[in-house]
């Protein structure tokens, strides 16, 4: 009785350790479909049409935002000990080290994850998966390396745009509300930037995609039946994707950043 | 020719296939009859390897399946899915045309509009149908479409699985007349499960009943009637009294 909930706990500890040891299996599976013909160019570039191109406004307004919001923080916080010139260098730094990469993967998962799981979880119900296989052709290749190498590419490059309408969010609350000049912010946000920042966060970027659409197929391809079936596909699999954004987040900035 | 022999498949506690011997002629149509729940479906997923069997062998004009190549051996076949499984992302004639568009039987895509037109029209629909998309459709096109699909390679064998489910009466009879037509037509070796008995009489040359993972009984048409299987008479005329029930 007293160890119910202990048993609880372990219970889905290791329920979840199962699923990202099927997941590893499912990623595998996915690498050597990628590297064996056929390759399917149509639905890849659909797939980065739907991916990148159509995750554009959210990522943007995202980012314009947060870079905002961001300025308006460090100006607040660097006030207290006289420091608020960094506004434009800590808001650049942020922005493509961390809060690009991060914030826009998230949104990503929640557009893309969401709707891989739920399209390839009704195919799979519907037994469109099972047609695909009748008629010679490998779900995994098909309809997983696509969306894969489609959202890898895809995320590093929204993270860019990202990136850029963050910092200039930054700029027009720091020039606009808080009356930093103008000419003196554009020169301290290029100045303080390295490549590698940037190059940093461009690498987060790719690694999230690639982790959001394989999540996506993942929960899709092991949907259960029925409308319910794709709905927890659908779930487990934005839950999943943020999750594992974040932890993989903190492991790339240890292997980056850590002296 | 289609030789299944000691067939079986658990999922989990539940034994689907206890042990299913079945053949099926070449250029025959083999109804596989049963209730609900008794494992039909999962008969036509082991053969085409969807679904891995436990134990037992199949074998398609005497070749085992497990040793064929898998792409020419799928290459023999086509289905007709219950719910006709088709492509929403596809229009109709890319649905149709599918296994043309790709592999190693790529045609031209004009050629491969033309074909997938033709088979439309054999499947009963007009031209104008080619550019809809699936969603677009009434079940019944949507099922002459999976029709269409199945047959626009001009497979050897052809599976059909609840062919006439969801469909009123007079459309179940179109598709019923089709389907015989077309496997006549084409010499193909059939296999449909249904429990639909005006489809059975409509379509088979030998009929296999299902029942408790093993085949109950299995003959020509012509002798399902008069056999003595008294499962398969409470099947056929549908009697809620008989040894099913007990079992259930």
């Amino acid at each position: 009785m007293i160890l119910a909930p202990v048993a609880a706990i372990g219970r889905s500890t290791l329920a979840g350790l199962a699923a990202l040891g099927r997941i590893a299996i499912f990623l595998v599976a996915t690498i050597a479909a990628m590297l064996r013909p056929p390759f399917y160019l149509r639905e890849f570039l659909q797939a980065l049409w739907a991916i990148g191109y159509n995750s554009l406004p959210v990522v943007a307004l995202t980012a314009l935002f947060t870079g905002g919001a961001l300025a308006l923080q460090i100006y607040e916080g660097g006030a207290r000990f006289n420091a608020s010139q960094v506004v434009p260098s800590i808001v650049a730094i942020g922005m493509v080290r961390e809060l690009g990469p991060v914030l826009g993967g998230l949104m990503v998962a929640a557009r893309v994850a969401s709707s891989i799981a739920a399209e390839i979880g009704t195919m799979k119900v519907t037994e469109q998966i099972d047609a695909l296989v009748t008629l010679s052709t490998d779900p995994m290749r098909y309809l997983t390396v696509p969306r894969v190498l489609a959202a890898t590419i895809a995320l590093p490059v929204l993270v860019a745009v990202g990136d850029s309408i963050g910092i200039l969010g930054g700029y027009l609350v720091g020039t606009g509300r808080l009356e930093l000049n103008a000419a003196a912010y554009l020169k301290t946000t290029v100045e303080y930037l390295t490549l590698w920042d940037v190059t940093s966060g461009l690498i987060k970027g790719a690694v999230f995609g690639f982790i959001v659409a394989l999540v996506g197929c993942y929960f899709g391809m092991n949907s259960e039946r029925g409308a319910q079936g794709v709905g927890r596909a659908t779930k487990s699999a934005v839950v999943t994707a943020s999750v594992m954004i974040l932890a993989t987040n903190y492991l790339l900035t240890e292997l980056f950043f850590s002296a | 020719m289609i030789a299944l022999s000691g067939l079986h498949k658990s999922f989990g506690a539940n034994r689907v296939l206890r042990g299913v011997d079945l053949t099926v002629p070449k250029g025959e149509s083999m109804v596989v009859i049963g209730g609900s729940g008794t494992g039909k479906s999962v008969l036509l997923k082991c053969i085409l390897g969807l679904v891995k069997p436990d134990a037992g062998t199949i074998r398609i004009d005497g070749q085992d399946a497990a040793s064929l190549d898998r792409d020419a051996f799928l290459a023999r076949f086509g289905m007709l899915f219950q719910g006709g499984a088709l492509f929403d992302s596809l229009s109709v004639w890319q649905n149709v045309a599918f296994r043309l568009l790709r592999g190693p039987g790529k045609r031209p895509k004009a050629e491969a509009r033309e074909i997938a037109i033709e088979k439309l029209r054999r499947v009963g629909l007009k031209p104008e149908v080619a550019d809809l998309y699936p969603a677009e459709l009434s079940g019944g096109m949507q099922k002459r479409v999976g029709l269409a699909r199945a047959i626009a390679a001009e497979p050897e064998i052809i599976f059909f699985d609840e062919p006439t489910t969801g469909l009123d009466p007079i459309m179940a009879g179109v598709i019923n007349e089709l389907i015989r037509e077309i496997v006549v037509e084409m010499g193909a070796t059939a296999m449909t499960i249904t429990h639909d008995m005006t489809s059975v009489r409509a379509i088979a040359d030998d009929v296999a009943m299902l029942h408790d993972g093993v085949i109950q009984w299995t003959g020509p048409v012509k002798d399902m009637d008069a056999a003595p299987d008294p499962y398969l008479q409470q099947f056929i005329h549908g009697r809620a009294e008989g040894p099913i029930e007990s079992v259930r």
